[in-house]
């Protein structure tokens, strides 16, 4: 069977981000958990902080260019993502909101999608449940039930919280991968390669 | 090759003097502008529908009659037509009438309009732009073609017996192109029917233009109209020149920077990468504009757009100058030279469709 394709977007803009630490666990559990079902994957990362600007420009054009473009495009052909953002102001950053508006429509339409969030305190935790899965269950994506909040206290060994991030990690990642390796690698039709025939159209289709 | 002007009438105010035209000058200088495009030798000027400010040109038909009797060689037409909000019994009476006040000197551009609360003005939903520009068309086409139109769709009250006056004229309607920037469904349409397809491709990358055109050229050729280099295709294009490419950057900047379609976003200079805007000297938008072969083939219309962003009629006048006189020859000779034996030179005019209409009939 071929390679599966699973992109990680992450909006951290830290060096290092925890968003990206996050994203990492997240893309190296979800890969562990494919290889003991069988199943290769490749992974991709796109940090959001290097398309800022352009994301800023897709904004305003109405259209991508360049290395957005590639990675939109990459997102598109996926087979499962992983999206994580710092949370801000009570919600996901901006500039992770605005990577997925300049994404096609139906883009991740029936996608599996693994969501996870950072900030400096768990009392944001509710972030995925309130804002984040909404706007993926909006975009069509089947999300995996269990989502990864890590607050600054989880990347610490001493409070025993280490393990439970590391737990919910692993089980997360799993749950991605039984949707992975449950779904037929298809690539996402094309409309300009196979438009829908007039006849269909002028028929109300 | 036809080369023409669109202008989708806006008012805004001039970034470096401050002050905006009135509705009444801007209306006016559209006019100026479409005679001195007949005047340098330009084939086609084309004006857009708009039924909100900050545009003018709600009622194109209007305009354009105004326009025919101005003028005698300069084909009229529109960029676009809405073909959604606008009701298909009133565009093809609208048209059909423009045809016989200007002689045959007339195409038109169906467009569906991408302002929503439009839709809703006029009495439509936008979600439903698709499915409107389809039965809308369908019936458009009976109208101009069949005496007497029995119709019943999803959108408009039913006609029985219905004839659509004045019949086009010569009984040979007008010319129509599809146009759309990103939808498939449209490419497809133009297709199905044999007609043009027009890409404003004005903000959008060559690689997005070059898979609008490809598909719409290959369904051309599927549904039997000959093969897909012979499909007609058009594009839109803006140009800024001076005898000096530094003094064309310089003075469009501001417009740039401020015009409410480009500004404050992409720098100038990364636009022209991405997009045919096209802004320096008169070979500058000569090279540029016949590189437009390289991503859409041969092909029969272009259109620039020159008088938005607020720019004084002065100054678009000095640019129709300097188009007429150093761009356009030498791209209509450039286009010619290039273009394979076979592939149409013009889109189908009035007289090449009635003596194509005259042969099927003596063929019977």
């Amino acid at each position: 069977m071929t390679s599966r394709r699973i992109v990680v977007v992450t909006a951290g803009l830290g060096q290092p981000s925890s968003s990206r630490l996050l994203a990492d666990r997240l893309a190296a559990a979800t890969v562990t958990a494919l290889r003991e079902d069988g199943v290769t994957a490749d992974v991709e990362v796109t940090e959001l902080r290097e398309h800022a600007r352009a994301l800023a420009d897709a904004l305003v054009t109405g259209f991508s260019t360049g290395a957005l473009r590639a990675a939109l495009d990459a997102v598109a052909r996926a087979d499962a993502v992983i999206a994580v953002t710092p949370v801000f102001a009570a919600s996901y950053s901006g500039l992770f909101k605005t990577f997925f508006d300049a994404l096609d429509e139906e883009a991740l339409a029936g996608k599996p999608v693994l969501i996870g969030a950072t900030a400096g305190t768990a009392r944001h935790s509710l972030v995925l449940e309130h804002a984040m899965r909404p706007l993926f269950s909006y975009l069509h994506a089947i999300v995996v039930p269990t989502a990864v909040f890590a607050a600054s206290e989880d990347w610490a060994g001493a409070s025993g919280s280490t393990y439970a991030l590391g737990a919910r990690v692993a089980r997360a990642g799993g749950e991605l991968a039984e949707l992975v390796a449950a779904r037929r690698a298809d690539l996402p039709a094309d409309p300009f390669a196979d438009p829908v025939p007039f006849e269909q159209l002028l028929a109300g289709g | 090759m036809q080369l023409g002007v669109f202008s989708v009438g806006d008012v805004t105010p001039d970034p470096t003097a401050g002050r905006a035209p009135t509705e009444a000058e801007r209306i006016k200088a559209m006019v100026t502008i479409a005679l001195k495009a007949e005047e340098i030798g330009l084939d086609v000027f084309a004006t857009g529908e708009h039924h909100n400010p900050p545009f003018v040109p709600s009622s194109p038909t209007t305009m354009l009659g105004f326009l025919a009797a101005r003028t005698r060689r300069l084909l009229l037409s529109t960029a676009t037509t809405l073909i959604t909000t606008n009701d298909p019994v009133k565009i093809a009476e609208d048209y059909a009438m423009l045809q016989h006040l200007a002689d045959g000197r007339v195409d038109l551009m169906l467009g569906r309009g991408n302002t929503g609360p439009v839709y809703p003005w006029f009495g439509h939903d936008i979600r439903m732009g698709i499915p409107l520009a389809v039965e809308n068309y369908a019936l458009l086409r009976r109208l101009w073609r069949e005496e007497s139109v029995d119709w019943e769709g999803r959108f408009r009250t039913p006609l029985q017996g219905f004839t659509s006056t004045p019949r086009p004229l010569d009984g040979v309607p007008p010319f129509v192109w599809h146009a759309s920037i990103r939808s498939p469904e449209i490419a497809e349409q133009a297709a199905y029917y044999g007609d043009g397809f027009f890409h404003n491709n004005i903000f959008w990358t060559a690689d997005h233009v070059r898979r609008m055109v490809g598909l719409y050229r290959r369904r051309f050729e599927h549904y039997g109209h000959g093969p897909a280099e012979h499909a007609i295709v058009g594009l839109g294009g803006q140009v800024f020149i001076r005898p000096n490419s530094q003094d064309a950057v310089r003075e469009f900047r501001p417009y740039f920077d401020e015009a409410p379609v480009y500004g404050h976003g992409p720098s100038l200079e990364e636009y022209m990468a991405e997009t045919p805007l096209s802004v320096g000297s008169p070979q500058q938008v000569i090279d540029r504009t016949l590189g437009l072969r390289d991503v859409v083939g041969d092909y029969q219309r272009q259109l620039f757009l020159i008088d938005h962003a607020g720019l004084p009629l002065k100054t678009v006048l000095e640019q129709l100058d300097m188009l007429g006189e150093q761009v356009v020859p030498v791209l209509r000779r450039e286009f010619a030279a290039l273009r394979p034996a076979g592939v149409p030179e013009e889109p189908p005019t009035q007289a090449s469709s009635r003596a194509a209409r005259d042969l099927q009939v003596a063929s019977r």
